[in-house]
């Protein structure tokens, strides 16, 4: 492979990147117009709730921290599941694999005793703290967990609602700062994954054009090889996401979004969004090979754009179980859901669940580019 | 004995029902500058894109320069120079940066490319619009440079697929002093061409093609000749019965 001819082909599209205006708007402009006008305007967008998963450890012997499990599971809302001590808990909490973590206490079956004995002589209780762990990359967590779990303490002690006074305490001892993120902020790590998708159009219209105008055809009556070609194209697309991360970053940076990470993080967020530029030159290679004209390619963008959006990206982030589920199938959810890891619940670049998601992206964008290349390597040759 | 630039044996090309390139056998010498006649839709195009490697003919043999093109192509892309008959440039550069594009596809080195692009933009009268976008270019600007891309890297042999076709006569004989040019630098040139004037001013010898099928093959004169008839387009008539335009 020649560096020359695939520096040539880099060169080449980084100038139609600057000087097309179709590309410049498409890539660059309308990602950081379309998000600062959906931060604003719907930032606080919320949606049917789906079940969470909640983490307990329960360090009461009694049947009384049974009831209120059994209540929490009754809300529909929570699914308790059970760890053996704190620290696993935490664990998965930190990765997204839970919401919250509630820590019930030895004495709370005893503390309720002590309440049902004398409801009305608070002297005489047994007073006990519920710890609560959130997640703060979740809405849902921290603003219906705890008054969830309040009410559930109420039920427990026999009352209907929840009263000022009882031997119960729900304490939010988040290991990480306790602050009420905005809605804007748990948006932000999907807005990186936005703005990628858009090159997927980008790649189906260039090649589309330079089918119909008879460059692909000229560049093949030269020595330059399919490998060097594409490996062109490919870096000059992984660029452009680069390129258009940072542009994102600057953004929302901007806006407000100040994440307390390392360097290595924001290295391997640009490195996942990298990777996942991959899938989307895929997806546009698909695209080129289904469409016959540049506007047939950009309804056929819209095929594989639209699933990721809704399914993947912030815009997708209050949709229905059902839909979370879908999600899983487009790699746009691996993204958003190891940047929200990473940027709002502190994970680190080397716990299991950002590696995982790692994986899937790069396995789901090695297939789909390959898959790309293939068919329209088969249908046009490149 | 004259070694042969381009060998083409049995060639056969079929999309489906129709056969573009009906049993073709040609050799064409080097140094030649051959033309490949024909109306439009009679296979030239095909026949050329053969040659380049970009189709695979359904059976049959071509080679060039003694590299068989199925099996070696990208030695014979090192030796070929083609001029599309799409004017095929990039409109988002300049006509430096695509001279330089495509000097790069063919591995040239820095001083050498520096070199002859300023040659091949005088010769072609873009030197003062080299820093153009292309997309500001007329269409006969486009042509040129179109044809500047197939030379750039100084190949031995040249397909110059309808060079002329859509240029009005000053233009078209320009390029025709252009061709010339070539062939007297040695190269081998395959023209594919609509035009009989156009053949007859330039070729040393033709071949005429219709539905794929070689009717004719011979210089211009020994084919009027021959033929009884004063100009090829006569030819192409008592060959067909029909004009060779009609069908253009």
């Amino acid at each position: 492979m020649r560096i020359q001819r695939v520096l040539a082909i880099v060169k080449k599209e980084a100038k139609k990147t600057v000087r097309d205006p179709a590309v410049l708007f498409m890539v660059f402009l309308f990602p950081v117009v379309f998000i600062l006008a959906f931060s604003t305007f719907f930032g606080g967008a919320g949606g049917e709730q789906p079940v969470y998963e909640v983490g307990v450890v329960n360090m009461d012997d009694g049947n009384s921290s049974q009831t209120l499990l059994t209540l929490l599971s009754k809300t529909g809302l929570l699914n308790p599941k059970l760890y053996g001590d704190n620290k696993t808990a935490q664990d998965d909490l930190s990765q997204g694999k839970v919401k919250a973590v509630i820590i019930i206490p030895s004495d709370f079956s005893l503390s309720l005793a002590s309440y049902n004995a004398a409801p009305g002589e608070p002297g005489r209780w047994v007073n006990t703290t519920i710890a609560l762990y959130l997640d703060k990359g979740s809405l849902v967590a921290i603003q219906a967990v705890s008054p969830i779990l309040q009410q559930a303490l109420a039920t427990v002690a026999g009352r209907e609602s929840q009263a000022p006074l009882s031997p119960f305490r729900v304490e939010v001892a988040s290991l990480v700062e306790v602050k009420t993120l905005s809605a804007f902020e748990f948006m932000a790590p999907g807005m990186f994954t936005f703005a990628s998708i858009y090159i997927l159009m980008m790649v189906a219209q260039a090649f589309i054009q330079d089918r119909e105008n008879g460059m692909l055809k000229r560049i093949r009556t030269t020595p330059i090889t399919p490998v060097e070609f594409m490996t062109g194209q490919v870096f000059s697309y992984m660029l452009m996401a680069l390129v258009q991360a940072a542009l994102v970053f600057a953004t929302i940076y901007l806006l407000g979004f100040r994440p307390n990470v390392g360097l290595a993080t924001y290295l391997f967020a640009f490195t996942i969004l990298m990777v996942f530029s991959l899938s989307n030159v895929g997806f546009g290679l698909i695209a080129a090979t289904l469409a016959k004209s540049p506007g047939a390619a950009t309804g056929f963008s819209f095929l594989f754009l639209l699933p990721q959006l809704f399914l993947g990206t912030f815009v997708g982030m209050s949709f229905s179980q059902t839909a979370q589920i879908a999600g899983k199938f487009v790699p746009s959810f691996y993204v958003t859901n190891a940047l929200s890891s990473l940027f709002l619940r502190g994970a680190s670049i080397l716990s299991p669940a950002i590696l995982l998601d790692l994986a899937v992206v790069c396995v789901f964008s090695g297939a789909v580019l390959t898959i790309g290349i293939f068919l329209y390597a088969k249908y046009f040759r490149i | 004995m004259v070694e042969p630039g381009i060998v083409m044996e049995r060639l056969v090309k079929k999309y489906e029902d129709v056969t573009a390139v009906d049993d073709l056998s040609l050799r064409v010498a080097r140094g030649e500058l051959f033309g490949l006649l024909g109306p439009n839709g009679a296979g030239k195009t095909t026949t050329i894109n053969i040659l380049c490697g970009l189709v695979k003919p359904t059976s049959g043999f071509v080679s060039v320069y003694g590299f068989d093109v199925q099996a070696e192509p990208w030695k014979v892309k090192q030796l070929i120079g083609v001029c599309t008959q799409e004017t095929a440039v990039y409109g988002y550069l300049t006509g430096l940066e695509n001279v330089e594009l495509f000097g790069s596809l063919y591995a040239m080195q820095g001083d050498v490319l520096k070199a002859r692009r300023k040659t091949l933009l005088e010769k072609m009268g873009l030197d003062k619009d080299a820093e153009k976008r292309v997309e500001k270019y007329s269409g006969g600007m486009r042509r040129r440079l179109s044809l500047i891309l197939a030379l750039v890297h100084d190949p031995q042999v040249v397909f110059l697929d309808e060079p002329t076709v859509g240029m009005d006569p000053q233009s078209r004989r320009a390029v025709w002093g252009f061709i010339r040019g070539l062939k007297a630098e040695g190269k081998t040139v395959i023209l594919t061409t609509h035009y009989m004037e156009e053949a007859e001013e330039l070729c040393d010898r033709v071949g005429i093609i219709d539905h794929g099928r070689l009717i004719a093959l011979g210089s211009p004169r020994e084919l009027v000749s021959d033929g009884e008839v004063g100009s090829l387009e006569e030819l192409f008539i008592k060959l067909t019965g029909r004009r060779i335009r009609e069908e253009a």
